[in-house]
């Protein structure tokens, strides 16, 4: 025997670890699963043991105190050979994480893998989730800029609504009064100790399960799931139709695991790392804060909720949800597990990713926050003002200088908070102009008080130019017949 | 063990043993508890409040709002640049001020003051409040946090040190007067502010 096969005997005898690891990588999967959409799990682990690696390798020159973590992040970008290289390994496989978790709990739920006996794989799953966005959240605190700060200020917000106890929360949260120091010290020991504890053992039991249960087979749209039969049933597809993991469905799993990767690198290597934006100083209020991308719908969402069901679907919304999920194998863990034949889960599915989506792809352009600077930086369009009285000249200086444009755009500049009027005249007549400027409503603040008369008068006046070249603009009807009446006007 | 209902000595021992774990573990709870929330506790009956300068009356004049900054009042030796905060110091007139906290009383983010259009912006979702920070549109449900303050041998103080958020007690228990009845006081002051002139001069100032 050779002298490595030797020393591997040597220590077998007393790990007595061959044996059990050769039964798992060689127990037998249903043909069929060896499919590409069973590869997301595996992609899931490579990219956290990868998220391990680079967290570690970051720990290397990070500094978890307020006073230096900006300038050690700066460090690690600028001065650490290849810093910012990990650094955006560690950004973008955090992204790619959410994604590829997400990915793998669509694909779990379509192919009814959460139904018996998987339930408890299922929820241990749902918790997975929950703490990869608990990662996602206190790393972007461990970024610790401007973004961050604020982010933790919207996040104190949040958690101070809970009924009686949310003081006492914001407080155990922050680590103090205000966001500082032992803010950032305890987010260091969550995203360090804490949750990549409790992640790396739920792992271990999840993947365990996998491999005790077996991998869910392909879902046949007629073939129901019964509690009484299906562990016979599956036993049985396994021993006619059955091949062993390694290497009959492995190598898909390491072809991904291993683009993955390469996609993660090639990110970080295009687009490099994340921020940090400016300094975590509290006194620099020139910033518009946004989150990272995997909480850009919740930006979204939050902007869209009328303000009174705002608290309730925060504190009631995330609790529903976890509870549905949690409970979802309990309410279905038997029946038809083939998409084909669950339009029901197939569209919620659909609805969700719809809703997802179109909230983040809002939050990227933020149409509800006004531009602070159009006022000053987005000049009025010249073919807005060709051939406009001094009146009306003065009624456009008076609409930049009282930072309407912020909220308002025109020749699509400016602010999409409230609506665009670039044909604002022929919605709404002199009177419902006038009106509107000075007692505001519709979510309009009322500008009465900050306007003399004759701004008012010149802002209507520029206001009632505001009109496609062949389309009149609104007129009230009997103003005319009221002036005729009354002898002012032929 | 033959008979079911008798114990053995060594299963005796065991549970002995397994009650003095619990009573261990119980007893140091309260000191790992204790330590958990002592930023919780150190915070009971406004602990972490206390007065902090602004500066000098004449520093903020008369009818503009202006932004002051001070040191948070409780510091940690790691606390950094974070424990500078910044508010918003309107005068009035006189001795009589409002100190508003510059986070925005939806979900936190630093409002920006336009002295021109008289509101308070702010960039994350839109929110918008009056110059007295009542709540003008947009997502918050009222109006600016507001410090309370007094004037002390010409400074303008403060009594800071929390983080202002909508559910803080020190949030409501000041600065949530009903906004119609603060609106009507404030018309009559209003009305001496020179803001109509002081938009006239910028367009003038744009049109030239």
């Amino acid at each position: 025997m050779s002298v490595i096969g030797q020393i591997g005997q040597w220590f077998d005898r007393r790990l007595q670890l061959a044996a059990p690891i050769r039964e798992a990588a060689e127990h037998p999967v249903p043909r069929n699963t060896a499919s590409w959409f069973y590869v997301f799990g595996s992609a899931a682990l490579t990219v956290f043991l990868l998220q391990l690696v680079t967290g570690i390798l970051l720990a290397l020159i990070y500094v978890p105190s307020a006073n230096e973590a900006w300038s050690s992040l700066q460090a690690l970008n600028h001065d650490v050979t290849l810093g910012w290289f990990i650094r955006a390994m560690h950004g973008w496989g955090s992204n790619f994480m959410v994604a590829i978790v997400l990915i793998h709990m669509v694909q779990v739920f379509l192919f009814g893998a959460y139904k018996f006996p998987r339930e408890l794989t299922w929820i241990i799953g749902v918790f997975l989730l929950l703490m990869t966005l608990g990662m996602a959240f206190s790393g972007q605190v461990l970024r610790f800029d401007q973004d961050a700060y604020w982010g933790l200020g919207i996040g104190a917000s949040i958690a101070s609504r809970v009924p009686i106890a949310g003081p006492m929360i914001v407080k155990l949260m922050l680590g103090g009064p205000i966001i500082a120091g032992a803010t950032l010290s305890r987010f260091f020991a969550l995203h360090v100790f804490a949750i990549p504890g409790m992640l790396i053992g739920l792992v271990c039991l999840h993947v365990l399960m996998v491999l005790k249960l077996g991998i869910n087979e392909w879902p046949m749209p007629g073939r129901l799931v019964k509690r009484a039969t299906y562990e016979n049933e599956y036993h049985q597809l396994t021993r006619k139709d059955g091949a062993p993991f390694v290497p009959y469905a492995v190598w898909k799993d390491l072809f991904f695991a291993a683009f993955i990767l390469l996609a993660v690198a090639a990110c970080a290597l295009y687009f490099g790392p994340f921020g940090p934006t400016g300094r975590p100083d509290p006194t620099v209020i020139q910033t518009a804060p946004k989150p990272d991308y995997f909480f850009l719908w919740l930006y979204g969402l939050l902007s869209y909720l009328p303000p009174s069901m705002e608290t309730p679907a925060l504190l009631i919304g995330p609790v529903v949800v976890i509870a549905f999920l949690v409970l979802l194998p309990f309410l279905s863990g038997e029946g038809e597990k083939s998409w084909r034949r669950r339009p029901i889960a197939v569209l919620t599915v659909l609805l969700i990713a719809i809703i997802l989506g179109t909230l983040t792809h809002l939050a990227g352009f933020t149409p509800w926050s006004p531009h602070m600077n159009a006022w000053s930086g987005d000049p009025v369009p010249q073919r807005f003002l060709h051939g406009a009285t001094a009146l009306q000249r003065k009624g456009a200086l008076v609409f930049q200088a009282k930072q309407c444009r912020n909220c308002h755009s025109l020749g699509e500049l400016g602010g999409q908070r409230g609506p665009a009027l670039d044909s604002v005249a022929v919605r709404l007549t002199q009177d419902q102009l006038i009106r509107q400027v000075i007692q505001g409503g519709g979510n309009m603040p009322a500008y009465g008080k900050n306007l003399s008369p004759a701004e008012t008068t010149a802002l209507v006046a520029f206001l009632e130019t505001l009109h496609p070249a062949g389309q009149a603009p609104a007129r009230e009807a009997a103003r005319d017949i009221v002036l005729r009446d009354s002898g002012t006007r032929p | 063990m033959s008979n079911e209902n008798l114990i053995s000595r060594r299963g005796l021992f065991m549970k002995i043993g397994m009650l003095f774990n619990g009573l261990v573990a119980t007893a140091l709870a309260f000191p790992i508890m204790r330590f958990l929330l002592s930023s919780v506790t150190r915070g009971h009956g406004n602990g972490y409040l206390s007065w902090v300068s602004l500066g000098r009356v004449s520093e903020f004049p008369e009818g503009e709002t202006r932004l002051a900054t001070f040191r948070n009042p409780y510091v940690m030796p790691t606390d950094g640049q974070t424990v500078d905060t910044a508010c918003w110091v309107r005068r009035i007139g006189g001795d009589q001020f409002q100190v508003f906290a510059v986070n925005c009383a939806h979900l936190g983010c630093p409002v920006r003051w336009f002295p021109q259009s008289g509101l308070f912006m702010c960039p994350c979702h839109g929110g918008a409040y009056y110059r007295d920070g009542s709540r003008a549109s947009g997502p918050p449900e009222r109006g600016l946090f507001e410090y309370p303050y007094k004037v002390q041998d010409g400074m303008v103080t403060i009594q800071a040190g929390e983080l202002p958020t909508p559910g803080s007690p020190t949030a409501s228990s000041f600065g949530n007067k009903p906004p119609c009845a603060a609106r009507n006081d404030l018309v009559s002051i209003d009305s001496k502010l020179s803001t109509s002139n002081e938009t006239n001069a910028l367009v003038r100032r744009m049109q030239t």
